[in-house]
């Protein structure tokens, strides 16, 4: 009996792949990219408080993936080493998405092409620019394509339903709590026609790159302030401009300081820099001697 | 270089698992970008050389001051140079020695807290940083073998305890804490001298950058190496206050009322305080 021939043609190989790729993508859940009127927001079904699907990459970049967690925790790690390397050989304002998601797109390109296994992650970058026109969001997929999304994305299992809803109903310059409820509700849905659930605080996780502030723009929210930009009957519309007013990491935004006048003030933001010359009124540059 | 097949993909060691040291990856990937894996000429030379930094607790934080010169040899290399830097939301590194490699070393300190803060999602606790910046201090030790030695000292507010606390270090990376107050550079014996007299426990923030000013005005005074105020340059200290709220540098404005109290108090009285 002869064995069968080991011939696969490269349309056939290149299609299981994708085939395995995307299914891998497919079962988990969604995640959602989309502008507002002050930056970007990113919306995250994923009820863990640990393990993220968005995080900071530097001053105005962020990333949000779907898929293997330790494929794209993998990837995020290496666009941390990426941008900090390059902000500090040349400087902060030379880091950009662009070169980010060109470095990631090569990766992931390869990994599909030369590796027994590709990559099963869909992951966006994204830049906040200082006006809704320079905002930049990148898609990249598991076979290395990249595309320049305007407004908003959504990726993961029902990706194609929500970005269908969003479409119509995204629209520019919506606040953060409209843009957050829009989001919400569309990951709520079922793809399959089933009835919508209500996706409750905790089941979420959310983040924004606010362009607002100064130097490092990314922020997680949770807390109450959460839960009032998810209620329709409060008034909060929009993340406030200042931090916790607790010490520690300041990574999240609670809305502790939506009351009353916060301690920390703007000087404090900027984490590890003097002042700039306008606040400080003389040259705060840190290179010379 | 040819372009492979791998051309633009981010190199392996990014994709490597492990650290979360901006350093150790650096130091794996790009070594030549690390101070102490340059290979060091022969032969001595001259370089600015920083000089006085102060740091004293008070109720609550601790406060970092730092003159404002660079020498080199006797000539003023730069009069409005900053070495006083905030590390990270909580801590300030002020740098004595070598302006060059000590400013490297701060900004390295500073990529090293942030990169850590992003890849565990959790600030680095005080004696960690601290344990940090003596582990890059011990590396440096060739070149301060040479005549390049960076000493820095390092102060922060510690969440655990909810107090200011000082480190200092020596150039072998020795890394001890300071109780109360301390102080590093060409000018430290004199400034040291003033924050005994001056410094008091439980100290107001105000009295705080008060006895810092006065430490380096009195380093001033009596080494040529530590500038005083400037004032018709409009120069002052810098002064950094590392509180419960972060680190806070004084504006202009605000110093310039101290330094003129301090000067003020010191016409026909040049001993200052007591």
């Amino acid at each position: 009996m002869t064995s069968m021939p080991f011939y696969v043609s490269p349309e056939q190989l290149m299609k299981d792949r994708a085939d395995y790729a995307r299914k891998g993508i497919a079962r988990g859940r969604s995640v959602v990219v989309l502008g507002y009127d002050r930056g970007i927001l990113f919306v995250a079904e994923n009820p863990s408080r640990a393990l993220h699907k968005v995080s900071e990459i530097y001053d105005r970049i962020a990333f949000a993936a779907v898929g293997k967690y330790n494929e794209f925790e993998n990837l995020r790690v290496a666009g941390v080493r990426y941008a900090d390397l390059r902000g500090y050989s040349y400087d902060r304002i030379d880091v950009t998405a662009r070169g980010l998601a060109n470095a990631y797109a090569q990766t992931l390109g390869t990994v599909f092409t030369q590796e027994s296994k590709p990559y099963e992650v869909e992951i966006v970058v994204a830049e906040v620019g200082q006006g809704p026109d320079d905002d930049q969001i990148y898609r990249l997929t598991y076979d290395g394509s990249v595309a320049d999304e305007h407004g908003f994305v959504a990726m993961g299992g029902a990706g194609d339903a929500i970005e269908a809803a969003l479409k119509q109903r995204w629209t520019p310059g919506m606040s953060l709590g409209e843009a957050l409820t829009l989001a919400v509700e569309l990951l709520g849905k079922d793809p399959a026609g089933g009835p919508d659930r209500t996706l409750a605080p905790t089941q979420l996780e959310v983040a924004v790159l606010d362009r607002e502030r100064p130097r490092r723009t990314f922020r997680r929210i949770g807390g109450g302030l959460l839960a009032a930009l998810l209620n329709h009957d409060s008034q909060v519309t929009d993340a406030p401009v200042v931090d916790d007013a607790t010490p520690g990491h300041h990574g999240t935004l609670t809305g502790e300081t939506l009351t009353g006048d916060a301690p920390r003030d703007a000087t404090t933001n900027p984490q590890t820099q003097r002042p700039t010359s306008q606040e400080q009124g003389h040259d705060g540059s840190e290179g010379q001697g | 270089m040819s372009l492979g097949p791998d051309a633009g993909r981010l190199p392996a060691a990014y994709l490597a698992t492990g650290s979360s040291s901006f350093t150790e990856f650096i130091g794996a990937h790009a070594p030549q970008l690390l101070p102490s894996r340059r290979p060091l000429p022969s032969g001595s030379f001259e370089a600015p050389h920083g000089t006085t930094i102060v740091s004293a607790t008070f109720a609550g934080g601790v406060v970092m001051a730092g003159d404002r010169r660079a020498t080199m040899g006797n000539i003023i290399a730069n009069r409005d140079m900053e070495k006083v830097f905030a590390a990270d939301e909580y801590s300030a590194v002020g740098i004595a020695g070598t302006a060059g490699i000590a400013i490297e070393l701060v900004k390295l300190f500073q990529v090293e807290l942030e990169h850590y803060e992003k890849i565990e999602g959790a600030l680095l606790s005080l004696e960690g940083k601290a344990n940090r910046l003596a582990s890059m201090i011990r590396a440096n030790l060739a070149m301060a073998m040479q005549g390049l030695s960076v000493v820095p000292l390092f102060a922060g507010y510690d969440l655990e305890r909810g107090a200011g606390r000082i480190f200092s270090y020596d150039v072998t990376g020795g890394c001890y804490e300071e109780r109360d107050h301390h102080s590093v550079g060409s000018g430290s014996l004199f400034a040291r001298g003033a924050l005994k007299k001056l410094w008091r426990s439980g100290l107001p923030t105000d009295d705080a950058v008060r006895v810092a000013v006065e430490a380096i005005y009195d380093a001033a005074d009596d080494d040529s190496a530590t500038g005083g105020p400037d004032v018709g340059r409009r120069i002052w200290p810098t002064v950094a206050v590392v509180d419960q709220d972060g680190v806070r540098f004084l504006g202009d404005d605000e110093l310039r009322a101290v330094v003129e109290r301090v000067i003020d108090q010191r016409q026909d009285n040049p001993g200052g305080a007591r």
